[in-house]
């Protein structure tokens, strides 16, 4: 099954994203900021990132654009998490090479909705 | 799939009013008009968190008062606006509504909208009422918006050219593709124009585009959902299938004007709300009445308390995993010894119990170490506390902290936040002077009130200190003479004083202002300290400043006891409340009015509790001379137990006996010994009170 990366600096966010995608069957790798997250990422075969956008440490935005630049995340879904007001964080994260974002707040469906269209 | 979310509620609202002290305590930091990035953003940061929480665990309400304290932020942080000082103030009241917020649900009580409401309406005030303008015209568009009943193609023709660097951003035009065909049948044509030679040929860049037709009674709007992520980096065109794609007037760019009406996705939703409100306001009075009697019963309900939980650090989980494993490892070694055991290997054996021993004590200490957090979750609602009452008051005043990171049960700390704040408020009021008096004593104008805590031993001591004009000696033996706590005659050391102010009856009027003094005294202070098996004491000179220094244990789940036997039974006493053990004489002794018993050791008269008396068990004498009494002191009185004989001093777990049983007066717990005989702990309160007189009493009645 595949694998994701969470990252998200809110506890209980993460406790919840991580319960939804382990019970639709994925594997889960957890960090709660964008310096964990890319630590993990180096060693871990990872097919689809999930990440917030505002966090302490490194915020969701440099960590696409930091994880963009390894070579096997080149072509790695990267999913942002962020809230409808905040439209210029889209294109910062589009433009950091996001693969697209899921609308905060959003239900466990909607977020398995979407990481399986992106997974096929 | 269904997930209860009601799961993740506790650790949401755990975060949330961690990310409530963390606003706190950076709008306390900030000046009006600073432009320190990191703490704003830290502000923002907390407040974005708990509104996509709130958003997403179901509370509306917490969600939407955050967003409107986020949009402010927001522009704070991009420098549009300057942080005033106002703003400042009312951030801070937010905080301290959204704490009401959560404290209502956790509780679930209903929430008091308010205050929430009253704050609102400033920050929209705030941002020049330019947001309720906005507000409201979205609305409009909303209702004004027509019904997702766009007439249904039957289907549509899609043009779609990527840019080159489409697969660089983990977008899959063949992911694409597969969600069209969700909606009905999919006919791809792939123009390979503008693919290069194979030579210069870049595999990671996206050469191709498309034409797609789709067979559908979808609306239009979820096709353009499936090319939501990459609109902006492609050409894009949508047409209804039938009409040429070469017709450019028929053609819609995905930002230019559209044929079809476009329908913002988040529309059908509102739009039947907008309908249902009509009805909804006529039955407006039965909803009123019926959310009276909902009201009513959640009332019943609101002592409810909520489930508490702790977070612990990895590094102290992991240690306790350590300690396990260790203890695993002596118990198999136990057991292999044991399977063959030869007197030969009796030193083994002994060594292993050694070891046993090592590894439950440090297992227990670990265990121990999860409720132990640092001291900084009370401290930090200090600053707050300083800057509103110094503001109200008047004054100039400094807070220092200091070991902040000392760790203590957190039983123990819920319970300390109430009297260190009262003390601190005391320093406040009372100590610290008003600056003309400061600097016509000669001192700075600003005052200190310094906040320490360190480990001494097995206790926590928290101090604090200020610089202010120290308690009054004069004053307050005079005070206490005339209130008839102290004989006429009767001569007291500086510090005997001091510690007066801890009885009742000595704060009186002249000393109550809407600070302090709100009916609560120093003698309720000491005596909540007491009941977590602490002490505080006081240290004081007059024009220099005061030191209230406060020793707690560092659990609540283990004592220190005293082992006594009374006949066959054993007792134990928390060696803290124990002052001294000895043997008396029969004309230590002496009978008072009311048939209680009081012993005279050096000059002082204790009242004498036999336990075989209160427990209604055999001793093995009834003559005090033939045992021991043992002179325990508790919220300074004393009382004199006597005993057959005193046992061992050990560490003993203390169970409670409510949970197991029932309350038992003289009685405040029960622990297994060794042997696993269950053994009572004493409750010296109660035994001062079974005494049926009090040892102040006496001292004053014969004084006097």
């Amino acid at each position: 099954m595949a694998t994701i990366l969470a990252v998200d600096d809110s506890a209980s966010m993460r406790q919840m994203v991580t319960f939804t995608l382990k019970g639709a069957g994925f594997e889960v790798i957890e960090a709660i900021d964008g310096v964990e997250a890319l630590s993990k990422a180096q060693t871990a075969k990872v097919d689809l990132v999930l990440t917030d956008v505002n966090m302490p440490n490194m915020d969701g935005i440099t960590l696409v654009k930091e994880l963009r630049g390894l070579p096997s995340f080149k072509f790695t879904p990267m999913l942002m998490l962020t809230t409808e007001s905040a439209g210029d964080k889209k294109a910062a994260g589009k433009a950091a090479g996001a693969t697209g974002w899921i609308v905060k707040p959003f239900n466990p469906d909607q977020l398995l909705n979407t990481i399986k269209r992106v997974l096929g | 799939m269904s997930v209860d979310m009601s799961q993740f509620h506790q650790v949401f609202f755990e975060e949330s009013l961690e990310g409530l002290d963390i606003m706190e305590q950076g709008l306390l930091a900030l000046e009006p008009g600073s432009q320190d990035l990191e703490t704003i953003g830290a502000i923002f940061r907390a407040a974005h968190s708990i509104k996509g929480g709130s958003g997403t665990f179901g509370f509306g309400e917490v969600a939407e008062f955050t967003h409107i304290l986020e949009t402010l932020l927001d522009e704070i942080r991009d420098g549009q606006r300057v942080l005033t000082g106002e703003a400042i103030n009312l951030f801070l009241q937010s905080v301290d509504c959204l704490r009401s917020m959560f404290d209502s649900l956790q509780t679930e009580t209903p929430l008091d909208m308010e205050s929430a409401n009253a704050l609102h309406k400033q920050f929209e005030a705030m941002l020049h009422g330019t947001d309720a303008a906005a507000d409201t015209s979205e609305a409009v568009d909303a209702s004004g918006a027509p019904e997702n009943d766009a007439p249904a193609s039957t289907g549509w023709v899609v043009t779609f050219k990527p840019d080159l660097d489409l697969l660089r951003t983990g977008n899959e035009p063949v992911r694409m593709f597969r969600e069209l065909e969700a909606f009905g049948e999919v006919t791809a044509h792939c123009d390979l124009e503008k693919l290069p030679t194979l030579g210069t040929l870049t595999p990671e860049e996206c050469y191709l585009s498309w034409t797609l037709e789709i067979v559908t009674d979808e609306p239009v709007e979820s096709i353009k959902e499936v090319f939501e992520w990459v609109e902006d980096e492609s050409d894009l065109t949508y047409a209804p299938l039938g009409t040429k794609v070469e017709a450019e007037s028929a053609v819609e760019t995905a930002d230019g004007n559209e044929a079809v009406p476009q329908v913002d996705a988040d529309v059908p939703e509102t739009a039947p709300e907008a309908a249902a409100v009509a009805p909804a306001a006529t039955a407006a009075p039965d909803v009123a009445k019926r959310s009276e009697a909902a009201a009513a019963v959640v009332k019943a309900n609101s002592g409810k308390k909520p489930d508490t939980s702790i977070r612990v650090s990895t590094d102290k989980i992991d240690a306790l995993i350590n300690m396990v494993g260790e203890l695993v490892i002596t118990q198999s070694m136990l057991g292999t010894l044991g399977e063959n055991f030869t007197m030969a290997n009796l030193h083994k054996l002994q060594q292993g119990l050694e070891q046993l021993e090592h590894n439950t004590r440090e297992l227990q200490e670990s265990v121990m170490r999860i409720r132990m957090l640092p001291i900084s979750f009370t401290f930090n609602r200090f600053p707050r506390l300083v800057r509103d009452m110094s503001q109200a008051m008047g004054k100039s005043i400094e807070l220092l902290i200091e070991g902040e990171g000392t760790e203590l049960d957190k039983t123990v700390m819920e319970k300390i936040g109430d009297p260190l704040v009262h003390l601190v408020r005391n320093s406040l009021d009372h100590g610290i002077e008003m600056p003309e008096d400061r600097l016509a004593a000669g001192k700075p104008e600003t005052g200190q009130i310094k906040l320490n805590a360190f480990h001494q031993g097995g206790s926590i001591v928290i101090e604090i200190s200020d610089d202010g004009k120290g308690l009054d000696a004069d004053a307050i033996l005079a005070k206490a003479r005339k209130n008839g706590l102290v004989a006429p005659d009767q001569e007291l050391s500086t510090n005997q004083i001091h510690e007066l102010i801890f009885e009742a009856g000595l704060s009186t009027a002249a000393a109550v202002t809407d600070v302090s003094g709100r009916g609560v005294g120093m003698d309720v202070v000491r005596k909540n300290i007491n009941e977590l098996g602490g002490g505080i004491e006081i240290e004081s000179a007059k024009g220099v400043g005061t030191t209230m220094r406060v020793r707690l244990p560092l659990t609540l789940a283990i004592l220190d006891g005293q082992l006594v036997r009374v006949g066959t039974h054993t007792y134990i006493f928390p060696i803290i409340n124990i002052i001294e053990s000895l043997q008396v004489k029969t004309e230590q002794i002496n009978q008072i009015a009311g048939g209680s018993e009081v012993m005279r050791l050096r000059d002082e008269y204790i009242p004498v509790v036999r336990l075989y008396d209160v427990f209604q068990i055999d001793a093995d004498s009834t003559r005090l001379e033939d045992g021991l009494v043992v002179v325990l002191e508790f919220d300074n009185e004393k009382v004199a137990v006597a005993v057959d004989d005193l046992l061992s001093q050990q560490q003993v777990v203390i169970k409670s006996l409510e949970t197991n049983y029932e309350k038992v007066d003289g009685v405040s717990g029960a622990t297994i010994l060794g042997d696993g005989t269950v053994a009572m702990i004493l409750d010296i309160q109660s035994l001062i009170r079974m005494a049926g007189v009090r040892q102040s009493h006496i001292q004053k009645t014969i004084s006097l």
